[in-house]
């Protein structure tokens, strides 16, 4: 398989009520991307717009960031997902030999949209929907089987909320920079038990862009500094009926982990990864997230994050950015860990630097509870 | 270098204005199941795949994840892409790629809408800018009609001409047993029916309908081995180079002429009037079945009334255009690009039953909508 | 962004559009909806290849994409899955005041669980692994809500 990099990396600041426009904010991102990768609007063939009609209150929203994602005069289309769903579809447009430059955008004004009506659409309207379930209620459910089937606490939950909003204080762009304690999350607001509101991931607006050559472009464009190579992905889905998954049971995930090691050459994530930004919408996720992916056993995630294995400082470092937790532009979110990996992989991640990462792992979801899973494994 | 790909099977619902008996997800199964049997496989071959609508359509978010049953997609690669009218060409082109770039070697890509779900025209209206076009310009046929109104008074083309279009069009269909709206139509009938938006009348339109088509794309090695004529793809190319209607250039149809012409550039085609069998064209509105025929290169600006009215295009004619009945006999959007390209490959693949037309080898297929957005792809019965 | 921005009002537009939506029930579901209105029976249906016996019943099964033509009635009792006590207030898509319960309950006779309301207990005592059963409403319209909610079977109740 042809390699592919990413060689450039633009993103806004993670904020609320951003002022710009959907189009501003594209064109912040893919103009800083463009800037960072040291090439020309006109080495970009092909863009791959991540848009979602349902947050942007507009049919074909891609329309309103087309010129904004420097769009004319070249080949586009529109992913409707994670922007991680949006990399892959950008991958293979230059593995197919028909494009060497994919421009990969995504923007969301999470503050411009009811996400909770917004979420209750994700919903089968015929069976569950009227029921008023969304991303958090659900998210709720699946919290509770987690903890029922694995024995694990509340506080463990917590201490993801704890790392994730730390880490976020020597991230410059996270919107939710926090230092707070255990006990800060226990005694935060009860949303839908077993979530509190500092287990759950904050509306948020914002804007990603990444630049993605084939080898032979890369080599010609950029700098092997700059260049960070797509050595793996894998991408699969669960049922969609709550009921007809077991919401504790990550088999999505270890499906497009195990697709995404095999094709980057990975037999042991425990010792192979240095970094990972796992999508973490709300604490329980983060713990179920690193068990699918092979990073401790099933039920066990909880433990290690006692152990502080995953802090900045631990064996093996997640969510350095704040994660989602700190910032959630849904649709830019997999982007936004990209290139959070990325930067680590080039060494720019500045004071959230760790020491000398060779190979990342990059994890988005899409649709309720984690249905979809996409995976990429990032290395230098 | 990428993978050669063949579509090698192709499945459509029967489209209808309100299919009552189905809902989304039924619809979906059908189509993917007549596509499945069309290819003779079972799910089980299905590596990856690929759904495509417009949300605001029937209110579903993540229509991916919530289509799962239908596509036969629990534990598959899967995810959606969208482009507004051109959905079903992004779709197309979305299947072809997975293919090509090595990662999948079977890949299942399927266009859909349920139009009866809502009214089409509001749910549209969104897609205009909201303080700058929305207010006056929202809705598809104000901008068609425009656009031939200045074609009209540009070239002396006449509403004859379109009617001419759109009477051949609603006649093929008559041949085609998915078509939703299957009526003998005469050129005088359509002049005659009611006015919508002047030039353009109400057998000119295209309908909106409820339906779903399921195309199969295979990599060589697996099309060769699965299939004994597929349809090959020759090029894809898409060019959406507007966000305004403002901005659009009225006298001919820019993103169609650049689209086309880079496809045809990678396609090796120089001459299409001759070099193409069959074409399966997204034409929404019979006005633009005129108008847009300069933009494919077929002849000069302003040289298609011209070919028109010598039949050119008609199912006798030299280039025959729209056998399947086109975009103006039936119209689940998120499915109708889609229905272009399936089409055209039953075309190649001799499955058109009473619409094909005879020995065809080369067939251009095209999407269109947003923002005069337009997509190609040609498919050949020889490998690229 | 360039400095103007901070010195000028910001103008915001607000606009709605109404697009209403009637969505097509279909085949199967019709099925399964007017067993529910008319008889207060809930039904599922199995898969003649792999067994499975799914609630609310599916088109196609989702391990073998086979038609299914198996219809099998359920008692309408179950397990709760898993439940979470939702506390927060949202009228437009709510059809309940918070506190309420949701649940999956994991239906009897079928190898699925439904998303439902469990009601008749204090949140607080809501337990995963509870027996509990379908109370329906009097007056049924042919939708998920013809189910009013599950409560808690009574000991010693067949359960």
């Amino acid at each position: 398989m042809e390699k592919v990099a990413i060689i450039g990396v633009g993103q806004t600041k993670y904020e609320r009520d951003k002022k710009e426009t959907f189009a501003e904010l594209v064109f912040e991102a893919t103009s800083k991307a463009l800037e960072d990768a040291g090439i020309s609007k006109d080495d970009v063939d092909n863009i791959v717009s991540v848009s979602s009609d349902f947050w942007d209150g507009r049919t074909i929203s891609s329309m309103a960031i087309s010129d904004a994602s420097n769009a004319y005069g070249k080949d586009i289309t529109t992913v409707e997902g994670d922007g991680t769903f949006g990399v892959l579809y950008g991958m293979m447009r230059i593995l197919s030999g028909s494009f060497g430059v994919t421009i990969v955008c995504a923007h969301h004004k999470g503050t411009e949209s009811n996400m909770r009506g917004i979420t209750n659409c994700a919903f089968d309207p015929l069976v569950e929907r009227k029921l008023g379930i969304d991303a958090i209620s659900s998210a709720a459910l699946q919290a509770r089987r987690y903890m029922n089937r694995y024995g694990v606490h509340e506080e463990q939950l917590a201490l993801v909320s704890v790392k994730n909003h730390k880490n976020a204080m020597r991230n410059p762009l996270a919107l939710l920079p926090m230092d707070i304690s255990v006990e800060d999350v226990m005694n935060s607001r009860k949303i839908a038990d077993p979530l509190k509101l500092l287990d759950c991931s904050p509306v948020t607006d914002g804007a990603c862009t990444l630049v993605l050559a084939a080898e032979r472009e890369a080599k010609r464009l950029s700098t092997s500094k700059k260049r960070v190579w797509l050595k793996g992905t894998g991408h699969c889905s669960d049922a969609f009926r709550l009921g007809d998954r077991d919401l504790s049971d990550t088999r999505a995930l270890k499906d497009a982990a195990k697709r995404a090691y095999t094709m980057a050459g990975i037999s042991d994530p425990r010792k192979e990864i240095a970094v990972a930004e796992v999508y973490d919408a709300f604490s329980h996720m983060e713990l179920m997230w690193l068990e699918g992916l092979g990073f401790c056993e099933d039920g066990a995630a909880g433990e290690q994050m006692e152990r502080g294995v995953f802090n900045s400082d631990g064996k093996l470092p997640v969510n350095p950015s704040g994660g989602r937790l700190s910032s959630h532009p849904v649709q830019v979110a997999g982007l936004a860990a990209m290139a959070e990996c990325a930067l680590q992989l080039r060494g720019e991640a500045e004071d959230r630097q760790l020491e000398d990462p060779q190979t990342a792992l990059v994890h988005g979801i899409n649709g309720m509870c984690g249905q979809s899973h996409c995976v990429w494994i990032l290395g230098k | 270098m990428g993978k050669r790909v063949g579509i090698i099977g192709v499945g459509q619902t029967h489209h209808a204005a309100k299919r009552l008996d189905a809902s989304g997800v039924e619809l979906i199964s059908e189509a993917v199941t007549r596509a499945l049997d069309d290819a003779q496989l079972t799910i089980k071959d299905i590596d990856a795949v690929v759904i495509g609508n417009m949300d605001h359509f029937e209110n579903i978010n993540y229509v991916d994840m919530w289509a799962i049953d239908g596509l036969g997609a629990f534990m598959k690669p899967v995810f959606k892409v969208t482009t507004g009218g051109t959905t079903g060409t992004t779709v197309g082109a979305c299947g072809y790629y997975h293919a090509a770039s090595g990662l999948f070697d079977v890949v299942l890509a399927v266009g859909w809408e349920k139009n009866s779900e809502s009214d089409t025209q509001a749910a549209i209206a969104t897609c205009a800018n909201p303080t700058l076009e929305r207010d006056p310009f929202a809705g598809a046929i104000g901008p068609l009609a425009t656009e031939y109104s200045m074609y009209m008074k540009a070239y002396g083309a006449t509403e004859e001409d379109s009617a001419i279009v759109a009477a051949r069009d609603r006649n093929n269909a008559l041949n085609n047993p998915y078509a939703h709206s299957r009526q003998a139509v005469t050129v005088e009938d359509v002049l005659n029916s009611p006015m919508l938006s002047y030039p353009v009348k109400f057998l000119d339109m295209c309908p909106r309908s409820d339906g779903s088509c399921a195309v199969i794309f295979a990599s060589e090695e697996k099309a060769r081995k699965l299939c004994p004529r597929p349809a090959w793809v020759h090029a894809s190319v898409v060019r959406h180079d507007y966000t305004h209607f403002g901005d659009l250039e009225w006298t001919f149809m820019p993103t169609l002429e650049r689209a086309s012409a880079a496809a045809y550039k990678v396609a090796g085609i120089t001459d299409p009037l001759n070099e193409f069998d069959v074409a399966e064209l997204y034409i929404p509105c019979a006005t633009c079945g005129v108008k847009w025929m300069d933009s494919l290169w077929f002849c000069d600006h302003g040289g298609a009334p011209d070919l028109i009215r010598k039949g050119t295009f008609h199912m006798d004619g030299q280039l025959p255009i729209n056998p399947s009945g086109g975009v103006i006999s039936t119209n689940p959007i998120g499915a109708t690009g889609l229905i272009r390209i399936g089409e055209g490959a039953w075309q190649i693949m001799g499955k058109a039953g009473d619409r094909q037309v005879p020995g065809v080898e080369k067939a251009l297929c095209t999407g269109f909508g947003g923002c005069s957005w337009s997509d190609v792809m040609i498919l050949g019965a020889d490998l690229p | 962004m360039p400095d103007w921005t901070q010195e000028v009002e910001v103008l915001i537009d607000e606009g709605r559009i109404s697009v209403p939506y009637s969505w097509t029930v279909g085949t199967t579901l019709s099925r399964f909806y007017c067993e529910l209105r008319d008889n207060g029976k809930i039904w599922a249906n199995r898969c003649p290849e792999c067994g499975t016996v799914f609630v609310p019943p599916k088109i196609k099964c989702i391990n073998c994409y086979q038609d299914l033509h198996d219809w099998v009635e359920l008692p309408g009792t179950g397990t709760v899955e898993t439940f979470t006590v939702v506390r927060y207030e949202e009228p437009a898509i709510h059809p309940r005041k918070a506190p309420f319960v949701y649940g999956i309950i994991k239906m009897d006779g079928a190898d699925t669980g439904m998303l439902h309301f469990i009601d008749e207990i204090e949140p607080e005592k809501v337990k995963a692994g509870m027996r509990v059963e379908a109370v329906l409403e009097d007056e049924r319209d042919g939708n998920i809500l013809d189910i009013k909610h599950f409560r808690p079977l009574k000991p010693g109740s067949g359960g």
